[in-house]
């Protein structure tokens, strides 16, 4: 008897698998995320996912209401690879949304993948120019920036404040040069030297005895992981921290303060979002991301946090019907959700129109004695340079 | 006023030299006695300076934590010689190659596994944390000096083992004729451990100084190990003397040419074509110098054998 009653429940429980299997995966949301999860930029890449984490701990797993599954993948800093992940998320997992991507040239090469199997690609750091200008593309949202803008915020405020003499320092290779451009569109004053050094160059310190020879009012860098964590290192050693403001972009941040510490304090940085940025949204992913994993998140993280949501918000106002491209796209050019860097528009080319604050590390009182706190909004609804060139039309 | 910018320009590229040279004599040693190429000489400079991090952290004594990071090094390179790379030494260079290769990508995961992705903080005591005015009048950060006081002080020591030494002299009958070294029945297999620990020692030495200056973060040996085995090259496999005055060379080479070769072109041809063309040969100087070296030299400035 009891032997019948076990036999029947399992029985009973199997055909409730089977009646309900389908039906639930059919109600399943994917999306991929590919970011950087190996070698140095991997802190990165941990932010990243950390934060993709609690944004779904926040939509209680649910994205648009469906059930969610998030694929992530490393890209091993590789373009390659990136294709890769984003082939193999496209057609074996089925994925309806890729997400992340933290390079330029990772994007350049993924997201023409994605966008050419019909489906939606949502960056959340790369801000590689192309795409906001002549290939901009209806199915290729950016949730972070293009990669001129925070120099360009900087030059803005370097101008606004009248500092009139600015020496230059950036690595050699593409972005570096993109940087020091995107400085100059809006920096007015008088540069003094343009140096580019070798890319990973680790020691700085010939560099800096020229500089300090030239005696600047201000210094601008451009050095971002190690290279960043090297130079400023080397900069407070050599005695210039008390004597030449140093400004920088993609330098300083969460995912290096918790090495530099001390040696941070009293730089300057621009940046669209800062963890103490006095925003409800933010004030939460903040609060719970410190409570889930201990640590404070980067502007990486909160891009990452913000993909999500921005593609919950279109998931949700088409009801879940996620084969709906073209009712997707026109839901995300909303922006209707709670960003953690406060309302704001996208652009024609998809990229957000938003505020750049000016940011100062300061002591603090926490693991790091060191953190980031904005001193000052220094670009207002700030477009990016390329967008006229872009001939989308919604 | 220019003289003074070179004079201490001089004094950089002399101290990262000096750097350098740590490096590059336990690579040449065991690239000159033992035959055998170790691309993982820079994974054992970030086991040095990940020592020196974590002893900082427990003992909170800087001088001990570079005890226990040197001694550290030199138990792991030791480890490493006894486990991983005797079996290799009657292999030819392509499998020595493949090997070490893999030692690095299991060192960099296991540090990551241990301390994380990350970059890890160090801090120098505030004794070493000031500055000297030079003669020149401007000042330079103490513990540059310190760094180059240790690394020309390391010279002198490995000069004096070396030459008026038993174990110097093994070391140089070893890279003469380890055959007959052998023969003479000398216990070679425990001279190249040890040959080979202190060896990772010194570049353990020359990580564990180097974590205050760069960023102590997993991989961080792989960015200087390139210039490590351009000196070596220069200066002649297995000669410590060749070390030394190769890696002064690559320093200073580098350091000049990354200070002044874009305003020296500037005044040969027009000043944006210097903006390009400066930081693009400046960067490539020491790899053009190897080539010279070569050409001239094919052994390097000093033969070991």
């Amino acid at each position: 008897m009891r032997m019948s009653i076990h036999r029947l429940l399992a029985g009973a429980l199997a055909a409730a698998f089977i009646v309900a299997g389908p039906a639930a995966a059919q109600q399943k949301l994917k999306i991929g995320f590919i970011t950087t999860l190996s070698g140095p930029p991997a802190i990165i890449g941990k932010h990243m996912k950390d934060s993709v984490e609690l944004a779904l701990d926040h939509l209680n797993h649910k994205v648009g209401g469906l059930d969610t599954e998030v694929i992530y993948g490393d890209d091993q800093f590789k373009p390659e690879v990136g294709v890769q992940l984003a082939e193999e998320m496209l057609k074996k997992h089925q994925v309806d949304f890729v997400s992340g991507i933290i390079w330029s040239n990772v994007m350049m090469a993924v997201m023409p993948v994605v966008t050419g199997a019909g489906h939606i690609m949502v960056g959340t750091n790369a801000g590689a120019s192309p795409l906001a200008g002549s290939q901009c593309n209806e199915l290729y949202f950016s949730a972070s920036w293009n990669n001129d803008q925070s120099p360009e915020a900087l030059g803005k405020y370097l101008t606004d404040k009248g500092v009139n003499e600015l020496y230059v320092m950036a690595p050699n290779y593409q972005a570096g040069k993109d940087m020091v451009a995107g400085l100059k569109r809006y920096y007015k004053g008088k540069i003094v030297d343009e140096v580019y050094t070798k890319f990973q160059q680790t020691d700085y310190q010939a560099e800096i005895t020229q500089l300090r020879s030239k005696n600047p009012k201000a210094v601008f860098v451009f050095y971002p992981g190690g290279m960043g964590i090297q130079f400023v290192k080397q900069y407070v050693q050599a005695g210039l921290r008390d004597q030449i403001p140093l400004y920088s972009v993609f330098t300083v941040d969460e995912t290096t303060l918790p090495a530099l510490k001390e040696a941070a304090i009293g730089q300057y940085e621009a940046r669209f979002w800062s963890p103490d940025l006095d925003v409800p949204a933010s004030k939460r992913y903040v609060a719970d991301f410190e409570k889930k994993f201990g640590y404070t998140p980067s502007y990486y993280g909160a891009q990452s946090y913000d993909g999500i949501m921005l593609i919950d918000s279109a998931v949700r106002a088409t009801k879940g019907n996620v084969k709906d491209v073209k009712a997707l796209v026109h839901e995300m050019r909303k922006a209707n959700y709670n960003s953690v860097r406060g309302k704001y528009q996208f652009n024609v080319n998809q990229h957000p129109i938003q505020d750049f604050y000016l940011l100062q590390a300061v002591k603090a009182d926490n693991k790091d004695g060191a953190a980031m706190k904005i001193v000052q909004k220094a670009f207002e609804k700030h477009k990016d340079a390329y967008y006229q060139e872009c001939k989308m039309k919604w | 006023m220019t003289w003074a910018l070179v004079f201490e320009q001089l004094l950089n590229g002399l101290q990262y030299g000096v750097m350098l040279f740590l490096m590059a004599a336990g690579l040449t040693l065991v690239l000159g006695i033992m035959n055998m190429v170790n691309l993982a000489h820079g994974s054992l400079f970030m086991v040095g300076a990940y020592f020196a991090v974590a002893a900082m952290q427990w003992t909170g004594n800087y001088p001990l934590s570079v005890v226990l990071a040197f001694a550290g090094t030199l138990v792991v390179g030791m480890l490493v010689e006894v486990i991983a790379l005797r079996a290799l030494y009657n292999r030819d260079h392509l499998d020595q190659v493949l090997a070490t290769f893999g030692l690095i990508l299991f060192f960099n995961e296991l540090i990551s596994i241990i301390w994380g992705r990350g970059s890890l903080y160090t801090a120098l005591p505030s004794w070493l944390q000031g500055h000297v005015t030079l003669f020149t009048g401007s000042r330079y950060p103490v513990y540059r000096l310190v760094v180059l006081g240790v690394g020309l002080l390391v010279a002198v020591v490995l000069w004096y083992v070396v030459t008026r030494t038993r174990l110097g002299m093994l070391i140089r009958a070893g890279a003469s004729n380890r055959t007959m070294v052998a023969a003479l029945g000398v216990n070679i297999r425990l001279l190249y451990t040890v040959v080979f620990g202190f060896g990772a020692a010194l570049a353990g030495l020359a990580g564990l100084m180097a974590g205050p200056i760069y960023a102590v973060q997993p991989g961080m040996g792989e960015l200087i190990l390139i210039q490590v085995f351009v000196v070596i090259v220069i200066g002649g496999i297995g000669s410590i003397r060749g070390a030394l005055v190769g890696a002064i060379i690559v320093g200073v080479v580098d350091t000049l040419g990354r200070a002044f070769l874009k305003p020296f072109l500037a005044t040969l041809i027009s000043a944006p074509a210097a903006e390009a063309a400066g930081p693009a040969l400046a960067s490539m100087l020491i790899y053009l110098l190897m080539a010279v070296v070569l050409a001239l030299k094919p052994a390097g400035l000093f033969q070991s054998r």
